[in-house]
């Protein structure tokens, strides 16, 4: 055996414990979930018969489906450019030498100690339409088809806050302060050097942030199932709510496709976002 | 072009005293070396002038204006960080560029304005032709060696023509041998610019070899200023005595003797039992018995049979063109620098020595200043 051969092999075996990992809890729960799709369950779930392919554009190619992609998107959009600029901006007023400014730094990051189970009580609390102190707010009224979604999103900005704020201030803090009075002595002032200089410098940080922003958002279940039960009228059925609520054994297979879906639509998002944000964003050396 | 003065300036921060009433000026077109260990306040004195710390006290002018309240932007004065601060994200044409995008200047018709984007970008070439950069105005700092990167810093600071510039420890993250070369194409940038060059530096090679002036600073005081060569011949203190020349003068205890009295009296200072003359005007008004300290650079000590001074040799170390004997003289450790070809000597070995009475220094040894 040749000296190549051997470390290779040895390679492989050192890989071989996440490898056995990996496919346990990833690759053979996705084949099940491509099994469970291309069957259909009886009533009571003791007997399943194979019904193809034919599953999978049925259900793809359906009203439910396109609805909760629907209602995934706009969840996307009003939780992820939202929850970025607010953590930048906190961030940003963070980002100075002041006493006292960790305790803010602290308020500012509490969120993260918060499950999106307690956020979203938090936000029942607020904006239930009988007993919610916002109750009477209709921008963001629960109980209003047009207007339930928003309030749901409002709690996972929320709630994600303080991740942003934290890793952006992390990557505030890695700016070089030199540069930043380089900029001061160019005759930048504050609005130009943030633009100009601090945000092309922690854009990787953002580019971070929105790929996870956005598989979060992608991931909305508990705070739909919390807050309004998908409600009303099914206006904040988000996609892994249609998943999740997808148990009887009637429908689990039309659940599994979804799944598969979701997991066909995160992939794309995810390295879409990679290819066109990588080209404009700047890595330091 | 302009001077650069500090009158009286003081920095605290808080209870800290950065720079303690700092008095001096810069000259028009003069390079001024700021000189100190770290920690000496110069650094601070810089940023002053930057522009990037305000002044707690005192007044501080470039040209006849007072700047105190002046932002740095319209101070007309440019700076070279430590760590270059490029912005990594541009290009080095935008690099260079940018301290001309938002500022207005005098183009010579008699208004200030702001400059036009061809205006702009004949000055970016003129300023990267001068530092040899033109092939690299598309690249991206990440993309530069650390030599390129310093003299993209140059020519930023270059390309507004300003009348002041400021340097803080520009070549301290060269390598040895670049740090060498780019001393002399600084100096050589600053015969051409005819500007006033303020450079800190924590490195007395450095300022020895650039300074028209150093301004020698500890605490936050300034010690002593002048030309290179006479704050090395004649410190003004101890602590400007040990801080210049490498490796630094020697200090020793001694105490001022005097035997007989008119022309026919002799001034010796004694070090343990060994009596070292001094020159007259040394010791001009210092009574028998006087308490000193004597400073002797290590080149001025010479081995000499009838040297009065015996010191017992602990090391000889080689240094290509010179070696330095470290001995040690009253429990003092002394360093003797002696040229390559000169007698060898062994290590145990007791060594006399001589030194001329014209080059031995005397210090007060409780105010460290001076003596006479």
């Amino acid at each position: 055996m040749t000296r190549r051969t051997r470390e290779a092999l040895l390679a492989y075996a050192m890989l071989l414990p996440s490898l056995v990992i990996f496919a346990w809890f990833f690759f053979y729960p996705l084949y099940r979930l491509v099994e469970m799709g291309l069957h259909q369950k009886n009533r009571a779930g003791t007997a399943e018969r194979w019904v193809g392919w034919s599953q999978f554009s049925d259900v793809l190619g359906g009203d439910e489906f396109r609805e909760g992609v629907r209602i995934t998107g706009t969840y996307v959009l009003y939780t992820v450019p939202l929850g970025l600029v607010l953590g930048v901006l906190l961030a940003v007023a963070a980002n100075r030498r002041l006493k006292g400014i960790k305790v803010f730094q602290a308020i500012f990051s509490s969120t993260i100690a918060t499950s999106v189970a307690v956020a979203s009580v938090i936000f029942f609390v607020l904006l239930n339409p009988q007993v919610g102190y916002f109750s009477s707010v209709e921008w963001f009224s629960l109980s209003d088809p047009d207007t339930a979604l928003r309030g749901v999103a409002l709690s996972s900005v929320w709630q994600n806050l303080g991740l942003t704020f934290v890793i952006v201030l992390a990557g505030l803090q890695a700016v070089p302060e030199e540069v930043d009075e380089a900029a001061t002595l160019d005759g930048y002032g504050p609005v130009r050097r943030f633009f100009r200089v601090t945000l092309p410098m922690i854009s990787p940080t953002l580019l971070f942030l929105v790929v996870v922003l956005v598989i979060f958002a992608l991931q909305a279940f508990a705070q739909s199932d919390i807050l309004t039960g998908g409600g009303p009228l099914g206006s904040t059925e988000t996609l892994v709510w249609k998943i999740f609520n997808s148990q009887q054994p009637l429908d689990q297979g039309v659940g599994a496709v979804m799944a598969v879906g979701l997991f066909a639509i995160t992939l794309v998002v995810s390295l879409a976002q990679f290819l066109i944000l990588e080209r404009r964003v700047h890595y330091g050396n | 072009m302009s001077e650069v003065a500090f009158d009286g300036v003081t920095k605290r921060f808080g209870d800290v005293t950065a720079v303690d009433q700092l008095t001096l000026t810069v000259h028009d077109g003069e390079l001024l070396v700021l000189l100190g260990p770290s920690g000496c306040g110069k650094t601070t004195a810089l940023r002053m002038v930057a522009g990037l710390e305000a002044v707690t006290e005192g007044e501080l002018r470039i040209g006849d204006r007072v700047v105190n309240e002046v932002e740095a932007k319209d101070r007309d004065v440019a700076m070279v960080f430590q760590s270059y601060a490029l912005y990594p994200h541009m290009t080095v044409a935008r690099n260079i560029e940018s301290p001309l995008v938002t500022r207005r200047f005098d183009t010579g018709d008699g208004v200030r304005r702001k400059l036009s984007a061809a205006e702009r970008d004949q000055r970016v070439r003129d300023a990267a032709a001068s530092l040899g950069l033109t092939e690299l105005l598309g690249r991206k700092p990440a993309a530069l060696s650390g030599g390129q990167r310093q003299r993209v810093a140059l020519a930023r600071a270059m390309v507004a023509r300003p009348s002041a510039f400021l340097m803080d420890e520009p070549l301290s993250n060269l390598d040895a041998k670049l740090r060498v070369q780019t001393r002399i194409e600084l100096v050589e940038l600053h015969r051409r610019l005819g500007a006033t060059f303020v450079y800190v530096t924590h490195d007395q090679v450095e300022a020895m070899t650039m300074a028209d002036r150093i301004a020698v600073l500890d605490h936050g005081r300034l010690q002593q200023v002048g030309p290179p060569q006479a704050v090395y011949e004649r410190p003004r203190n101890l602590f400007v005595a040990r801080f210049i020349g490498s490796p630094p003068m020697n200090t020793l205890p001694g105490i001022v003797v005097r035997a007989g009295t008119g022309d026919g009296g002799s001034t010796t200072v004694r070090i343990g039992s060994q009596d070292l003359p001094l020159r007259a005007a040394t010791a001009e008004g210092l009574a028998d018995g006087t308490q000193v300290v004597v400073g002797i650079r290590p080149e001025d000590l010479v081995v000499d049979a009838d040297g009065p001074l015996k010191a017992e040799v602990r090391a000889v170390e080689w240094l290509g063109h010179e070696r330095l004997v470290v001995c040690e003289l009253h429990d003092q450790r002394t360093i003797v620098r002696q040229p390559v070809g000169a007698a060898p000597v062994g290590v145990g070995e007791v060594l006399p020595l001589s030194a001329d009475p014209a080059r031995v220094h005397l210090f007060d040894p409780r105010t460290t200043e001076r003596l006479p």
